[in-house]
Protein backbone atom coordinates (compact mmCIF):
# COMPACT_ATOMS: atom_id res chain seq x y z
CA UNK A 1 0.00 0.00 0.00
CA UNK A 2 1.34 3.19 -0.80
CA UNK A 3 1.65 6.07 2.38
CA UNK A 4 -0.32 8.52 2.48
CA UNK A 5 0.98 12.28 2.75
CA UNK A 6 -0.92 14.84 4.92
CA UNK A 7 0.36 18.33 4.59
CA UNK A 8 0.02 20.60 7.49
CA UNK A 9 0.39 24.54 6.26
CA UNK A 10 2.24 26.51 5.69
CA UNK A 11 -0.92 29.02 6.58
CA UNK A 12 -0.88 27.68 9.86
CA UNK A 13 2.95 27.25 11.13
CA UNK A 14 3.17 24.88 13.97
CA UNK A 15 6.39 26.34 15.53
CA UNK A 16 8.04 29.72 15.85
CA UNK A 17 8.78 29.86 12.37
CA UNK A 18 5.95 29.60 9.86
CA UNK A 19 6.26 25.50 8.58
CA UNK A 20 5.26 23.50 6.10
CA UNK A 21 4.99 19.83 7.58
CA UNK A 22 4.36 16.79 5.32
CA UNK A 23 3.38 13.79 7.15
CA UNK A 24 3.23 10.53 5.58
CA UNK A 25 1.16 8.03 7.17
CA UNK A 26 0.05 4.30 7.26
CA UNK A 27 -3.28 4.22 8.44
CA UNK A 28 -3.04 6.15 11.95
CA UNK A 29 0.60 5.11 12.18
CA UNK A 30 3.13 8.12 11.47
CA UNK A 31 5.76 6.86 9.54
CA UNK A 32 7.41 9.97 8.17
CA UNK A 33 7.83 13.39 8.56
CA UNK A 34 9.38 15.84 5.85
CA UNK A 35 9.22 19.81 6.79
CA UNK A 36 10.25 23.05 4.32
CA UNK A 37 10.85 26.27 6.26
CA UNK A 38 11.75 30.06 5.13
CA UNK A 39 8.01 31.22 5.19
CA UNK A 40 8.97 33.63 8.07
CA UNK A 41 12.63 34.62 6.74
CA UNK A 42 12.73 38.38 6.93
CA UNK A 43 16.38 38.86 6.41
CA UNK A 44 17.17 40.02 10.01
CA UNK A 45 21.06 38.98 9.47
CA UNK A 46 21.09 41.14 6.55
CA UNK A 47 18.98 44.28 7.96
CA UNK A 48 20.95 44.43 11.10
CA UNK A 49 24.47 44.66 9.21
CA UNK A 50 22.31 48.23 8.11
CA UNK A 51 21.81 49.11 11.65
CA UNK A 52 23.93 50.62 13.93
CA UNK A 53 24.91 48.89 17.65
CA UNK A 54 21.86 50.61 18.91
CA UNK A 55 19.43 50.01 16.22
CA UNK A 56 20.22 46.37 15.85
CA UNK A 57 19.05 45.24 19.69
CA UNK A 58 15.83 46.96 18.51
CA UNK A 59 15.91 44.77 15.35
CA UNK A 60 16.65 41.42 16.86
CA UNK A 61 13.98 42.52 19.62
CA UNK A 62 11.87 41.52 16.60
CA UNK A 63 13.10 38.37 15.52
CA UNK A 64 10.17 36.60 17.71
CA UNK A 65 7.80 38.10 19.49
CA UNK A 66 7.51 35.88 22.56
CA UNK A 67 11.34 35.56 22.97
CA UNK A 68 11.10 39.67 22.93
CA UNK A 69 14.20 40.58 25.18
CA UNK A 70 16.44 36.65 24.91
CA UNK A 71 17.26 37.86 21.64
CA UNK A 72 18.08 41.33 22.91
CA UNK A 73 20.45 39.85 25.92
CA UNK A 74 22.53 37.29 23.75
CA UNK A 75 22.78 40.05 21.34
CA UNK A 76 23.96 42.97 24.11
CA UNK A 77 26.23 39.93 25.89
CA UNK A 78 27.97 39.74 22.33
CA UNK A 79 28.74 43.14 21.64
CA UNK A 80 29.77 43.63 25.75
CA UNK A 81 31.75 40.59 24.51
CA UNK A 82 34.13 42.78 22.53
CA UNK A 83 35.02 44.99 24.73
CA UNK A 84 34.84 43.53 27.79
CA UNK A 85 32.21 45.83 28.71
CA UNK A 86 31.08 45.88 32.54
CA UNK A 87 27.68 46.43 33.19
CA UNK A 88 26.38 47.54 36.59
CA UNK A 89 24.90 45.86 39.44
CA UNK A 90 21.86 47.17 38.84
CA UNK A 91 21.53 47.26 35.28
CA UNK A 92 22.69 42.96 36.22
CA UNK A 93 19.15 42.51 38.19
CA UNK A 94 17.09 44.31 35.79
CA UNK A 95 18.14 42.27 33.23
CA UNK A 96 17.39 39.17 35.06
CA UNK A 97 14.45 39.88 36.46
CA UNK A 98 12.95 41.03 32.48
CA UNK A 99 14.31 37.45 30.91
CA UNK A 100 12.70 35.26 33.76
CA UNK A 101 9.42 37.29 33.46
CA UNK A 102 9.33 36.60 30.26
CA UNK A 103 10.15 32.88 30.76
CA UNK A 104 7.05 32.95 33.10
CA UNK A 105 4.63 34.11 30.09
CA UNK A 106 6.38 32.43 27.33
CA UNK A 107 5.71 29.18 29.24
CA UNK A 108 2.06 30.21 30.50
CA UNK A 109 1.64 30.59 27.05
CA UNK A 110 2.84 27.04 25.65
CA UNK A 111 0.73 25.24 28.61
CA UNK A 112 -2.20 26.86 27.49
CA UNK A 113 -1.80 26.29 24.14
CA UNK A 114 -1.05 22.61 25.02
CA UNK A 115 -4.42 22.50 26.77
CA UNK A 116 -6.36 23.58 23.55
CA UNK A 117 -4.47 21.15 21.66
CA UNK A 118 -5.54 18.39 23.53
CA UNK A 119 -9.47 19.63 24.06
CA UNK A 120 -8.31 21.22 27.37
CA UNK A 121 -9.99 24.36 26.90
CA UNK A 122 -10.43 25.24 30.26
CA UNK A 123 -6.51 24.81 31.18
CA UNK A 124 -6.23 27.34 28.05
CA UNK A 125 -8.07 29.87 29.77
CA UNK A 126 -6.71 29.80 33.07
CA UNK A 127 -2.64 29.79 31.53
CA UNK A 128 -3.78 33.11 29.18
CA UNK A 129 -6.36 34.68 32.34
CA UNK A 130 -2.72 34.79 34.46
CA UNK A 131 -0.70 35.21 32.09
CA UNK A 132 -2.38 39.06 31.95
CA UNK A 133 -0.91 39.79 35.06
CA UNK A 134 2.71 39.36 33.62
CA UNK A 135 2.03 41.53 30.93
CA UNK A 136 0.84 44.10 33.50
CA UNK A 137 4.40 43.52 35.17
CA UNK A 138 6.17 44.87 32.02
CA UNK A 139 4.15 47.75 31.65
CA UNK A 140 4.80 48.96 35.39
CA UNK A 141 8.89 48.21 34.62
CA UNK A 142 9.24 48.87 30.59
CA UNK A 143 5.68 51.02 29.42
CA UNK A 144 5.16 48.04 27.08
CA UNK A 145 3.05 45.09 27.10
CA UNK A 146 5.37 43.18 24.56
CA UNK A 147 8.27 44.50 23.04
CA UNK A 148 10.04 45.88 26.46
CA UNK A 149 13.31 47.81 24.38
CA UNK A 150 15.15 47.63 27.94
CA UNK A 151 18.64 46.37 26.71
CA UNK A 152 21.32 48.64 25.57
CA UNK A 153 24.77 48.09 25.63
CA UNK A 154 26.42 48.69 29.15
CA UNK A 155 23.15 48.21 30.76
CA UNK A 156 19.71 48.93 30.33
CA UNK A 157 17.21 51.53 29.18
CA UNK A 158 15.53 52.42 31.85
CA UNK A 159 15.19 52.57 35.92
CA UNK A 160 12.83 49.90 37.81
CA UNK A 161 11.03 52.93 39.78
CA UNK A 162 11.14 52.07 43.45
CA UNK A 163 7.88 53.44 44.05
CA UNK A 164 6.22 50.47 41.93
CA UNK A 165 7.95 47.75 43.76
CA UNK A 166 5.78 47.25 46.05
CA UNK A 167 2.70 46.80 43.30
CA UNK A 168 5.41 44.40 41.34
CA UNK A 169 5.62 42.14 44.38
CA UNK A 170 1.74 42.53 44.57
CA UNK A 171 1.60 40.96 41.17
CA UNK A 172 4.21 38.58 41.82
CA UNK A 173 2.90 37.00 44.94
CA UNK A 174 -0.90 36.91 43.03
CA UNK A 175 1.10 34.91 40.29
CA UNK A 176 3.09 32.61 42.48
CA UNK A 177 -0.38 31.52 44.04
CA UNK A 178 -2.07 31.05 40.88
CA UNK A 179 0.39 28.99 39.40
CA UNK A 180 1.33 26.69 42.32
CA UNK A 181 -2.86 26.03 41.33
CA UNK A 182 -2.18 25.75 38.31
CA UNK A 183 1.15 23.16 38.44
CA UNK A 184 -1.24 21.02 41.14
CA UNK A 185 -3.78 21.14 38.25
CA UNK A 186 -1.82 20.01 35.13
CA UNK A 187 0.39 17.52 36.98
CA UNK A 188 -2.69 15.47 39.06
CA UNK A 189 -5.22 15.31 36.95
CA UNK A 190 -5.77 12.08 35.59
CA UNK A 191 -6.69 13.02 32.44
CA UNK A 192 -4.02 15.12 31.27
CA UNK A 193 -1.51 12.12 33.13
CA UNK A 194 -2.94 9.19 30.61
CA UNK A 195 -3.35 11.85 28.08
CA UNK A 196 0.06 13.17 27.56
CA UNK A 197 2.58 10.08 29.59
CA UNK A 198 4.09 8.14 26.62
CA UNK A 199 3.16 10.12 23.73
CA UNK A 200 6.20 11.24 21.67
CA UNK A 201 9.14 10.43 23.38
CA UNK A 202 12.20 12.21 22.70
CA UNK A 203 14.81 9.56 24.05
CA UNK A 204 18.42 11.00 25.62
CA UNK A 205 20.28 9.49 22.78
CA UNK A 206 18.15 11.24 19.98
CA UNK A 207 17.84 14.51 22.37
CA UNK A 208 21.96 14.91 22.55
CA UNK A 209 22.09 13.08 18.92
CA UNK A 210 20.10 16.11 17.75
CA UNK A 211 21.50 18.54 19.54
CA UNK A 212 18.32 20.12 21.20
CA UNK A 213 18.23 22.95 23.71
CA UNK A 214 16.12 24.23 26.34
CA UNK A 215 13.23 22.27 27.81
CA UNK A 216 13.43 19.84 25.07
CA UNK A 217 15.95 18.49 25.79
CA UNK A 218 16.24 19.05 29.40
CA UNK A 219 12.70 16.97 29.94
CA UNK A 220 14.89 13.84 28.09
CA UNK A 221 17.59 14.17 30.82
CA UNK A 222 20.11 16.37 29.05
CA UNK A 223 20.81 18.65 31.85
CA UNK A 224 22.03 21.64 29.77
CA UNK A 225 21.04 25.20 31.18
CA UNK A 226 22.87 28.41 30.18
CA UNK A 227 21.82 29.70 33.11
CA UNK A 228 23.45 27.93 35.31
CA UNK A 229 26.76 26.77 33.18
CA UNK A 230 27.74 29.77 32.12
CA UNK A 231 25.99 32.34 34.39
CA UNK A 232 25.83 35.91 32.87
CA UNK A 233 23.98 39.27 34.71
CA UNK A 234 22.53 38.31 38.04
CA UNK A 235 22.27 34.97 37.12
CA UNK A 236 25.00 33.88 39.79
CA UNK A 237 23.69 36.00 41.93
CA UNK A 238 20.73 34.30 42.66
CA UNK A 239 19.17 31.02 43.69
CA UNK A 240 17.16 28.46 41.44
CA UNK A 241 17.54 24.82 40.13
CA UNK A 242 18.21 23.16 37.66
CA UNK A 243 14.85 21.25 36.10
CA UNK A 244 15.70 18.22 34.77
CA UNK A 245 13.30 15.02 33.92
CA UNK A 246 14.44 11.80 32.50
CA UNK A 247 11.13 10.16 30.16
CA UNK A 248 11.49 12.60 26.83
CA UNK A 249 7.96 12.62 26.77
CA UNK A 250 4.71 15.70 26.28
CA UNK A 251 3.89 15.18 30.02
CA UNK A 252 7.61 15.48 31.12
CA UNK A 253 8.19 18.75 28.68
CA UNK A 254 5.21 20.09 30.49
CA UNK A 255 5.97 19.39 34.04
CA UNK A 256 9.74 20.98 33.23
CA UNK A 257 7.84 23.71 32.07
CA UNK A 258 5.63 24.13 35.06
CA UNK A 259 8.43 23.88 37.46
CA UNK A 260 10.32 26.29 35.44
CA UNK A 261 8.04 28.82 36.17
CA UNK A 262 7.99 28.10 39.83
CA UNK A 263 11.94 28.39 39.53
CA UNK A 264 11.39 31.63 37.38
CA UNK A 265 8.94 33.38 40.18
CA UNK A 266 12.01 32.73 42.50
CA UNK A 267 14.45 34.35 40.73
CA UNK A 268 11.84 37.38 39.80
CA UNK A 269 11.19 37.40 44.09
CA UNK A 270 14.99 37.41 44.69
CA UNK A 271 16.18 40.43 42.07
CA UNK A 272 12.80 42.66 43.33
CA UNK A 273 13.86 42.48 46.90
CA UNK A 274 17.82 43.17 45.60
CA UNK A 275 16.59 46.00 44.00
CA UNK A 276 15.70 47.92 47.02
CA UNK A 277 18.73 48.02 48.61
CA UNK A 278 20.89 47.61 45.30
CA UNK A 279 21.15 51.15 44.55
CA UNK A 280 23.91 53.31 41.52
CA UNK A 281 23.81 53.66 37.85
CA UNK A 282 21.88 51.81 35.22
CA UNK A 283 23.76 52.19 31.95
CA UNK A 284 27.69 52.32 31.78
CA UNK A 285 28.17 54.86 28.42
CA UNK A 286 29.87 53.12 25.93
CA UNK A 287 31.16 55.24 23.37
CA UNK A 288 32.68 53.28 20.66
CA UNK A 289 32.86 49.64 19.66
CA UNK A 290 37.10 48.34 19.33
CA UNK A 291 37.31 46.17 16.14
CA UNK A 292 37.01 42.41 17.32
CA UNK A 293 34.14 39.67 17.25
CA UNK A 294 32.16 38.61 20.21
CA UNK A 295 29.37 35.81 21.40
CA UNK A 296 26.40 36.43 23.29
CA UNK A 297 24.52 33.32 24.52
CA UNK A 298 21.45 33.31 26.51
CA UNK A 299 18.91 30.51 28.20
CA UNK A 300 15.82 31.97 26.38
CA UNK A 301 12.26 29.89 27.04
CA UNK A 302 12.85 27.33 24.31
CA UNK A 303 16.64 27.11 24.47
CA UNK A 304 19.88 28.51 23.92
CA UNK A 305 20.04 31.40 22.20
CA UNK A 306 23.19 32.47 20.08
CA UNK A 307 24.50 35.28 18.88
CA UNK A 308 27.46 36.42 16.77
CA UNK A 309 28.70 40.18 16.14
CA UNK A 310 31.92 41.08 14.13
CA UNK A 311 32.94 45.27 14.59
CA UNK A 312 35.33 46.42 12.48
CA UNK A 313 35.74 49.80 14.66
CA UNK A 314 32.51 51.82 13.32
CA UNK A 315 29.29 51.99 14.79
CA UNK A 316 27.57 49.49 12.77
CA UNK A 317 28.44 45.67 12.99
CA UNK A 318 29.63 44.02 9.72
CA UNK A 319 28.31 40.04 10.33
CA UNK A 320 25.68 39.82 12.48
CA UNK A 321 24.93 35.83 12.71
CA UNK A 322 21.98 34.40 14.36
CA UNK A 323 20.83 30.94 16.09
CA UNK A 324 17.67 30.29 17.75
CA UNK A 325 16.76 27.37 19.76
CA UNK A 326 13.91 26.77 17.50
CA UNK A 327 16.15 25.42 14.77
CA UNK A 328 17.83 23.10 16.59
CA UNK A 329 14.63 21.54 18.58
CA UNK A 330 12.55 21.01 14.89
CA UNK A 331 14.80 18.45 13.46
CA UNK A 332 14.03 16.42 16.58
CA UNK A 333 10.51 15.48 15.21
CA UNK A 334 12.45 13.29 12.95
CA UNK A 335 12.90 11.02 16.34
CA UNK A 336 9.74 11.92 18.41
CA UNK A 337 7.14 11.65 15.74
CA UNK A 338 7.60 8.58 14.11
CA UNK A 339 5.72 5.51 15.18
CA UNK A 340 3.25 7.71 17.08
CA UNK A 341 -0.50 7.63 16.33
CA UNK A 342 -2.02 10.63 14.20
CA UNK A 343 -4.14 11.81 17.11
CA UNK A 344 -0.64 12.33 19.04
CA UNK A 345 1.49 14.05 16.32
CA UNK A 346 0.09 17.16 16.83
CA UNK A 347 0.27 17.67 20.44
CA UNK A 348 4.19 15.80 19.85
CA UNK A 349 4.96 18.54 17.16
CA UNK A 350 3.98 21.43 19.91
CA UNK A 351 5.63 20.24 22.66
CA UNK A 352 8.64 22.02 21.77
CA UNK A 353 6.90 25.03 22.07
CA UNK A 354 5.15 26.36 18.78
CA UNK A 355 3.67 29.53 18.01
CA UNK A 356 -0.05 30.57 17.95
CA UNK A 357 -0.75 31.14 14.49
CA UNK A 358 -2.08 27.74 14.15
CA UNK A 359 -4.93 27.66 16.87
CA UNK A 360 -7.34 26.06 14.30
CA UNK A 361 -6.35 23.60 11.54
CA UNK A 362 -8.25 21.83 8.87
CA UNK A 363 -5.82 19.96 6.90
CA UNK A 364 -6.75 17.25 4.03
CA UNK A 365 -5.71 13.60 3.41
CA UNK A 366 -4.64 13.11 -0.09
CA UNK A 367 -5.11 9.19 -1.51
CA UNK A 368 -3.31 7.97 -4.55
CA UNK A 369 -5.79 9.33 -6.79
CA UNK A 370 -5.18 12.67 -5.75
CA UNK A 371 -8.67 12.64 -4.27
CA UNK A 372 -8.86 13.97 -1.26
CA UNK A 373 -10.99 14.03 1.72
CA UNK A 374 -10.82 16.40 4.76
CA UNK A 375 -9.39 15.18 8.27
CA UNK A 376 -9.04 17.28 11.18
CA UNK A 377 -5.77 16.87 13.27
CA UNK A 378 -7.38 18.59 16.34
CA UNK A 379 -10.19 17.22 16.38
CA UNK A 380 -8.61 13.79 16.00
CA UNK A 381 -6.41 14.77 18.98
CA UNK A 382 -9.33 16.24 20.84
CA UNK A 383 -11.66 12.87 20.69
CA UNK A 384 -8.59 10.91 22.06
CA UNK A 385 -8.28 13.03 24.76
CA UNK A 386 -12.20 12.46 25.02
CA UNK A 387 -12.20 8.95 24.99
CA UNK A 388 -9.85 8.88 27.80
CA UNK A 389 -11.81 11.30 30.04
CA UNK A 390 -14.80 8.62 29.58
CA UNK A 391 -12.82 6.05 30.40
CA UNK A 392 -11.00 6.81 33.81
CA UNK A 393 -14.72 7.88 34.08
CA UNK A 394 -16.23 4.49 33.82
CA UNK A 395 -13.24 2.92 36.44
CA UNK B 1 -24.77 45.66 0.47
CA UNK B 2 -25.98 47.58 3.42
CA UNK B 3 -28.76 44.86 4.55
CA UNK B 4 -25.94 42.38 3.92
CA UNK B 5 -23.70 44.17 6.19
CA UNK B 6 -25.71 44.79 8.76
CA UNK B 7 -26.48 41.58 9.32
CA UNK B 8 -22.85 40.64 8.85
CA UNK B 9 -22.11 42.93 11.73
CA UNK B 10 -23.96 40.63 14.71
CA UNK B 11 -21.27 38.29 14.77
CA UNK B 12 -18.75 38.74 12.53
CA UNK B 13 -16.20 35.65 12.33
CA UNK B 14 -12.65 36.27 12.05
CA UNK B 15 -9.44 34.45 10.38
CA UNK B 16 -6.20 35.48 10.95
CA UNK B 17 -2.94 34.54 8.55
CA UNK B 18 0.62 35.82 9.58
CA UNK B 19 2.80 36.58 6.95
CA UNK B 20 5.72 36.78 7.74
CA UNK B 21 5.40 38.93 11.22
CA UNK B 22 7.35 38.68 14.24
CA UNK B 23 4.78 36.63 15.87
CA UNK B 24 4.00 39.22 18.67
CA UNK B 25 0.29 40.82 16.74
CA UNK B 26 -0.48 36.96 16.72
CA UNK B 27 -0.43 36.62 19.55
CA UNK B 28 -1.98 39.58 20.75
CA UNK B 29 -5.04 38.75 18.48
CA UNK B 30 -5.51 35.04 20.38
CA UNK B 31 -5.05 37.07 23.65
CA UNK B 32 -8.82 38.57 22.73
CA UNK B 33 -10.28 35.83 22.74
CA UNK B 34 -9.09 34.80 26.94
CA UNK B 35 -11.16 36.01 29.81
CA UNK B 36 -9.09 39.27 30.13
CA UNK B 37 -10.27 41.00 26.68
CA UNK B 38 -12.89 38.30 25.67
CA UNK B 39 -13.82 39.72 22.11
CA UNK B 40 -16.97 36.89 22.15
CA UNK B 41 -19.39 38.78 23.81
CA UNK B 42 -18.79 41.21 20.70
CA UNK B 43 -19.79 38.12 18.70
CA UNK B 44 -16.46 37.64 17.49
CA UNK B 45 -15.25 34.21 16.75
CA UNK B 46 -12.23 32.98 15.61
CA UNK B 47 -12.20 30.48 12.70
CA UNK B 48 -10.55 27.65 11.50
CA UNK B 49 -11.28 28.06 7.82
CA UNK B 50 -11.33 30.94 5.45
CA UNK B 51 -14.67 30.39 3.69
CA UNK B 52 -16.24 30.52 7.22
CA UNK B 53 -14.83 34.31 7.52
CA UNK B 54 -16.16 37.52 6.99
CA UNK B 55 -12.81 39.01 8.49
CA UNK B 56 -9.47 38.34 7.36
CA UNK B 57 -6.60 39.59 10.12
CA UNK B 58 -3.15 39.83 8.20
CA UNK B 59 0.06 40.54 10.06
CA UNK B 60 3.87 40.82 9.25
CA UNK B 61 5.77 42.05 5.99
CA UNK B 62 4.66 39.42 3.97
CA UNK B 63 7.79 37.96 2.45
CA UNK B 64 8.37 36.82 -1.36
CA UNK B 65 7.62 33.09 -0.52
CA UNK B 66 4.32 33.69 1.36
CA UNK B 67 2.69 36.73 -0.70
CA UNK B 68 1.23 34.10 -3.68
CA UNK B 69 0.30 32.19 -0.28
CA UNK B 70 -1.78 35.15 0.76
CA UNK B 71 -3.05 35.47 -2.54
CA UNK B 72 -4.66 32.21 -2.98
CA UNK B 73 -6.25 32.57 0.44
CA UNK B 74 -7.80 35.56 0.47
CA UNK B 75 -9.45 34.45 -3.24
CA UNK B 76 -10.56 31.27 -1.67
CA UNK B 77 -12.55 34.10 0.85
CA UNK B 78 -16.25 34.13 0.70
CA UNK B 79 -17.31 37.84 -0.30
CA UNK B 80 -17.76 40.19 0.79
CA UNK B 81 -14.43 39.72 3.22
CA UNK B 82 -13.16 42.36 4.97
CA UNK B 83 -9.15 42.95 5.41
CA UNK B 84 -7.79 44.08 8.62
CA UNK B 85 -3.94 44.37 8.60
CA UNK B 86 -2.54 44.38 12.66
CA UNK B 87 0.89 46.31 13.04
CA UNK B 88 3.30 48.71 11.70
CA UNK B 89 4.37 45.89 9.49
CA UNK B 90 1.79 45.70 7.20
CA UNK B 91 0.99 49.66 6.48
CA UNK B 92 5.07 50.78 6.27
CA UNK B 93 7.21 47.84 6.91
CA UNK B 94 8.47 48.91 10.61
CA UNK B 95 11.98 47.88 10.94
CA UNK B 96 12.21 45.26 8.31
CA UNK B 97 11.77 48.08 5.26
CA UNK B 98 15.45 47.10 4.21
CA UNK B 99 14.67 43.72 3.88
CA UNK B 100 15.31 41.23 0.66
CA UNK B 101 12.67 39.42 1.10
CA UNK B 102 9.80 41.88 1.15
CA UNK B 103 6.95 42.73 -1.18
CA UNK B 104 6.92 46.14 -1.43
CA UNK B 105 3.47 46.66 -1.93
CA UNK B 106 1.53 44.64 0.34
CA UNK B 107 -1.81 46.46 -1.17
CA UNK B 108 -1.24 45.14 -4.41
CA UNK B 109 -0.96 41.39 -2.68
CA UNK B 110 -4.77 41.16 -0.88
CA UNK B 111 -6.87 44.78 -0.86
CA UNK B 112 -6.71 46.15 2.70
CA UNK B 113 -9.74 47.92 4.17
CA UNK B 114 -8.14 48.97 7.69
CA UNK B 115 -4.85 49.24 9.81
CA UNK B 116 -4.47 48.85 13.11
CA UNK B 117 -1.04 50.56 13.73
CA UNK B 118 0.71 49.53 16.62
CA UNK B 119 4.17 47.03 17.71
CA UNK B 120 2.04 45.17 18.55
CA UNK B 121 -0.93 47.11 18.72
CA UNK B 122 -2.41 46.91 22.25
CA UNK B 123 -5.73 44.82 22.40
CA UNK B 124 -7.95 47.92 23.87
CA UNK B 125 -6.64 49.68 20.30
CA UNK B 126 -7.64 45.90 17.97
CA UNK B 127 -10.82 46.31 19.96
CA UNK B 128 -11.55 49.65 19.18
CA UNK B 129 -10.94 48.65 15.30
CA UNK B 130 -13.28 45.97 15.56
CA UNK B 131 -16.27 48.94 16.69
CA UNK B 132 -14.90 50.85 14.08
CA UNK B 133 -15.59 48.56 11.58
CA UNK B 134 -19.20 47.42 13.14
CA UNK B 135 -19.81 51.35 13.02
CA UNK B 136 -19.15 51.12 9.41
CA UNK B 137 -21.09 47.62 8.24
CA UNK B 138 -24.09 49.83 10.26
CA UNK B 139 -23.93 52.12 7.91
Amino acid sequence: MKANKIPIGPFHPLLEEAEYFELTVDGETVVDIDMEIGWMHRGHEYISEMKTFTQSIYLVERICGICSTSHPIACVHAIEDIDNIEIPLRARYIRTLVGELERIHSHLLWLGLAGHFIGYDTLWMWAWKYREPVLEMFEIISGNRNHYGMMRVGGVAQDVDPAKLIELHKHLDMIEKKMVMIAKAAKDDPVLRSRLKGVGVLTHEAAVAYCTVGPTSRASGVPGDVRLDEPTDAYDLVDFERIVLPNGDVYDKLVVRVLEIIESIKICRQCLSKLETVTGPILNNVKEISPGEGIGRYEAPRGEVFHYIRSDGTNRPIRHKVRAPSYVNIPSFKASCIGIPIADALITLASVDPCYCCTERSIKIIDKNHDSCSFDLIKASREKTEQIRREINAD
Amino acid sequence: MGWYNKRLAKSLWVFHISGSPCNNCDIEILDLLTPRYDVERLGIKLVGSIRHADVLLVTGIFNQKIAPKIKKIYEQAPKPIFVVAVGTCVSSGCCFKESYNRVEKREEVIPIDMYVPGCPPKPESMIEAVAKLLGVLNG
